[in-house]
């Protein structure tokens, strides 16, 4: 009976990642149309993105390689595994302890490694050169995220995120400023990860400015309804990651009924607000060169270790 | 039953036979190369198999033997870190023996193979005994028949003056290294009391002042260091590399470098033993710059061999990392993370014999295939060699530090011992370690962005290059060989708990604490070092999920069978695309180049000449790039101009005239009389 309650939440929270993911990016695009004056397609307008491309066909280029078939599900299926593991409406999920942070960010390495891949399989000027953008930027996000999350498990003093959670939700709320600065070098890392304004623009096809873009551009139908997707639950675990991270208050402790619920009204809140939060700081600023970039993770770096640094000075 | 040291000196005897059958059957080419690698691969699996009953039973023993100098008898010992070693050597060169006889059967008949039979057998066998030596009169026996054997190796094509010279380059740095480690012995046996000095049981019980054991230390670190291609001691490593045979490379790789890991271990944890926790942080320091710039070098390669020499630079780099950890923990007193830092190290040492012979054999295998080792004038080569690029691949992941592969779990380990550095009484450590975390992040970043680049560059896209040769898969012996060494890539990586287990008897000897009683508390799925509610990963469990997830996603989508039309690659109307255009390792790169080019000395030139009319017509566009090691400027050539300058002077005296050279001999005599 135990067991079986342990794998409905589990399953319950994967579904509840697949299916809400488009609907997160629908309301960050939404807020985002309205803060720019124009009229939005509503929040569910990435179901219907997604669904057309189920029914179309693959077209596929002539010497694309198993790589090129085999990545989309790898990248859907890499974003279901993080599902399972980082607490979105409880902590009692019993695959949770397979996987801490840092295995997250290698699993989330795989799937971009594969997708870098597929990009090159076809042999086009574009896919190169998304595949090189993206793997510099990745290489200059890595140091800085692992900085912010080095100074989380710190505090927290494990590197799994339900030993995380429970530190910081029981006993006394601390305002601690080496998890605000941590904070605000993870949301530098979110943007960047999830290929948002300023590093990367999910919106357009401008060679000159186009990272993931670049890397899908030879994908179609079903596979790429795959990637769309698999980057949509990407997007919305890193802000859960961030959310189990800095504002764990309020995930689930116990398994009744009554507080998943509440759990999952919270998160809804939660990430309304930092969809919310995201879509302020997209709108705020324009695409950076690509080169410009060094500045803005710098910046993330920068403060990730200055967290570390009052980490070690105030505790 | 036999014991485990007396198999492996039965193994090093047996390395004779191939030898034998060079002189025996030497005309008879196939028959040769299958019968002496077949022998050689036996004979290292008697390695396997003593290595592993070493580590798991977790006895010393010794043996004497009465040969060598009169009254100097070699003393050979075999405990587990020896034995682990024996292990790591073993295997792989088990795999590369059985991929060598498909390899040397593909080599051009001219080449003399012969030759790299014999050294290769001694080669192999020094390694062993470098590992199971208990003195340094031994020790430095087979350190240098490694050195020479492996020499003869780099040599193996001395028609091209470029492998000369790089083998020659070698055979300095490694006698450099190899005088330093003689210094080093001969400190720590001045101070052992008796005639049997020079055995390291007696340097055991030596009594070192701090100061004379520092010395000892610097002396062996900078002399191993040489040898492992730690920076700035790198630099023939990138140079002799490349011009071996790729199974030899694979070897000197993969196990060769992994004999000085083995040489600072034992002399630090072992002999010396106490040590004040400087030297852990210079270790630390001088991995954390390796890691770092090797992986840099080698994403500025085009060279495939030189890229994969370049990454063992790093991975050198991430192995000191752990083994600096380990010894700050152990001067501190914290045997726990002791442990753990030295498992990490060492497993990272197993890992990477593994993932970069795997990738040395693929790159055999390709060269051998292309003729070529510009990676520039590659690509599309997935369809032609299906399974080559499969275990590639699998080399490539790992090395990349990604799960559910093996490099993963060592790094992993490396993270959790760095996140244990805040236990340290030191507060300036406390704040400076955890950023060499960041340094090991951004290494294991940009080694992912390194593969990428080379396996999209070789076997991805279409073919590059001007000449087009008729590729063909590689030989079935080549195959098994990287099939077997990507499957127990596999294995480290889903299953480390196992191992790690068995590496208890290790951590338990040289720091007084093990791991397994902490990692096995979930179970072998579990890999909980320290405190399962510290970090755990599970890696069946991950890969298991991932693969199941992709399962269930292809067959729901594949219910209805789905249409995938086929069709030409969109050229965006303009009908003119050709393989030209596709991105080169030299473009993949540039992003890193711009970013990280300070660290280099770059000269990049484009030129364009319009054969006629007006420049903004260009005809033709060259494109020049040199990147070369800032540190043989700053370090090699001054001492090169030196001692040409001192050799010039010298060269003086020197007239080719009898009558001037008597005169010299007798003011000498004059003068050592007047001394006198």
């Amino acid at each position: 009976m135990k067991l079986l309650h342990l794998i409905f939440i589990e399953i319950l929270q994967v579904l509840i990642v697949i299916f809400a993911a488009p609907a997160f990016v629908g309301w960050v695009d939404m807020l985002k149309c309205w803060s720019q004056g124009r009229t939005s397609a509503g929040v569910m307008q990435q179901y219907r993105n997604i669904a057309k491309l189920f029914v179309k066909d693959v077209v596929m280029a002539n010497n694309a390689s198993w790589i090129f078939r085999f990545t989309p599900y790898l990248v859907f299926s890499t974003g279901v595994m993080v599902a399972s593991v980082i607490p979105i409406i409880s902590t009692n999920l019993f695959l949770a302890p397979s996987a801490d942070i840092i295995v997250l960010i290698g699993i989330f390495a795989t799937a971009r490694f594969f997708i870098a891949l597929a990009s090159l399989d076809i042999g086009t000027a574009f896919g190169g050169m998304g595949a090189s953008r993206e793997m510099m930027i990745a290489s200059l996000t890595e140091p800085a995220m692992l900085m912010a999350i080095f100074t989380v498990s710190l505090t927290g003093g494990s590197t799994s995120l339900l030993h995380i959670v429970r530190a910081f939700t029981s006993g006394v709320v601390v305002v601690r400023p080496s998890i605000m600065f941590a904070s605000i070098a993870f949301a530098l890392v979110v943007i960047a990860e999830a290929g948002r304004v300023p590093v990367d623009n999910p919106s357009t096809h401008l060679e000159l400015t186009m990272v993931h873009e670049a890397m899908i551009l030879e994908y179609s139908g079903r596979h790429l309804a795959l990637i769309e997707w698999g980057a949509m639950i990407k997007f919305f675990l890193f802000v859960t990651l961030g959310i189990a991270c800095f504002l764990p208050w309020g995930i689930a402790a116990t398994d009744d009924l009554v507080s998943i619920v509440i759990s999952v009204f919270l998160m809804v809140v939660k990430l309304i607000v930092a969809g919310s939060v995201l879509v302020l700081i997209e709108t705020g600023m324009a695409k950076m060169r690509l080169f410009r970039l060094t500045e803005f993770l710098g910046a993330a770096f920068l403060m990730s270790t200055l967290g570390l640094i009052f980490f070690f000075i105030l505790e | 039953m036999i014991s485990p040291i007396e198999l492996s000196t039965f193994s090093v005897v047996a390395f004779i036979i191939p030898i034998l059958f060079v002189i025996l059957i030497g005309n008879n080419r196939r028959l040769l190369i299958c019968i002496s690698f077949s022998v050689s691969a036996l004979a290292c699996l008697i390695n396997v198999v003593s290595g592993i009953m070493a580590v798991a039973f977790g006895k010393t023993e010794h043996v004497i033997l009465p040969i060598g100098l009169p009254s100097l008898p070699f003393h050979l010992r075999l405990d587990p870190l020896s034995g682990f070693f024996l292990f790591v050597i073993g295997l792989l060169s088990f795999f590369v023996s059985i991929y060598s006889i498909g390899y040397v059967s593909g080599l051009a008949g001219d080449k003399p193979i012969k030759r790299l039979i014999v050294f290769y057998n001694i080669f192999i066998a020094a390694m062993i005994m470098v590992c199971l030596a208990d003195d340094a009169l031994i020790f430095l026996v087979a350190w240098e028949v490694m050195a020479a054997a492996s020499y003869f190796l780099v040599m193996f094509e001395d028609g091209r003056s470029e492998n000369r010279r790089a083998a020659y380059l070698y055979m300095v740095m490694a006698h450099i290294g190899a005088v330093l480690i003689l210094l080093s012995f001969g400190v720590m046996a001045g101070f052992s009391t008796g005639f049997e000095g020079y055995t390291f049981d007696a340097m055991r019980e030596a009594n070192l002042p701090l100061k004379w054991a520092t010395v000892a230390f610097l002396l062996s670190f900078f002399g191993f260091s040489a040898k492992a291609g730690v920076i700035p001691m790198h630099v023939w490593l990138p140079e002799a590399h490349p011009v071996a045979p790729s199974n030899v490379s694979a070897l000197m790789s993969g196990v060769m470098l992994k004999t000085a890991i083995y040489g600072i271990i034992r002399i630090t944890f072992d002999i010396i033993k106490v040590f004040p926790w400087w030297w852990g942080a210079m270790a630390l320091a001088f991995g954390l710059v390796s890691a770092v710039m090797g992986v840099l070098f080698a994403l500025m390669q085009h060279d495939l061999k030189k890229l994969l020499a370049y990454h063992s630079v790093e991975n050198i780099g991430i192995i000191l990392i752990g083994i600096g950890l380990s010894m700050i923990f152990t001067s501190f007193h914290l045997p726990i993370m002791a442990a753990l830092a030295l498992i990490a190290g060492l497993y990272h040492t197993m890992n990477h014999a593994m993932f970069k012979g795997l990738l040395f054999m693929g790159a055999g295998a390709v060269i051998n295939a292309t003729h070529e080792r510009n990676m520039d004038e590659m690509g599309g080569l997935i369809h032609l060699m299906p399974w080559t690029s499969s275990f590639f691949l699998v080399g490539c992941i790992s090395i990349s530090a990604l799960p559910p592969f093996n490099g993963f779990v060592s790094e992993w380990l490396t993270f959790q011992a760095f996140l244990l550095s805040p236990s340290m009484p030191i507060p300036l450590m406390k704040l400076l370690i955890p950023l060499g975390a960041a340094l090991l992040a951004l290494t294991g970043a940009l080694a992912a962005a390194c593969f990428v680049k080379v396996y999209g560059v070789i076997f991805l896209g279409n073919w590059r290059g001007h000449n087009h040769p008729v590729v063909t898969e590689a030989a079935w012996s080549m195959r098994i060989g990287m099939m077997l060494t990507a499957l127990t890539c596999l294995c480290l990586g889903i299953l480390p708990t196992i191992i790690i287990d068995l590496m208890d008897s290790i951590s338990e000897r040289l720091v007084h604490a093990k791991l397994s009683s902490s990692s096995g508390i979930y179970g072998w799925m579990w890999l909980t070092p320290i405190d399962p509610e510290r970090a755990s990963y599970s890696g069946p469990l991950v890969f298991i999920g991932i693969i199941a997830v992709c399962a269930i996603t292809y067959f729901m989508l594949h219910v209805k069978p789905g249409k995938v039309t086929r069709v030409p690659v969109w050229d965006c109307g303009f009908q003119k695309l050709t393989p030209k255009m596709q991105y080169t390792a030299v473009s993949f790169a540039m992003p890193f180049r711009r970013i990280f080019g300070f660290l280099f000395d770059i000269k990049e030139q484009v030129w364009m000449s319009p054969q006629q009319g007006h420049c903004a017509f260009p005809v033709k566009t060259n494109y020049y790039l040199r990147v070369r090691d800032r540190f043989w400027g700053w370090i090699y050539r001054p001492i090169i101009d030196i001692v040409v300058l001192m050799s010039r002077k010298a060269g003086m005296l020197q007239h080719g005239r009898i009558h001037m050279y008597l005169i010299y001999s007798f003011v000498t005599i004059i003068f050592l009389l007047a001394l006198l």
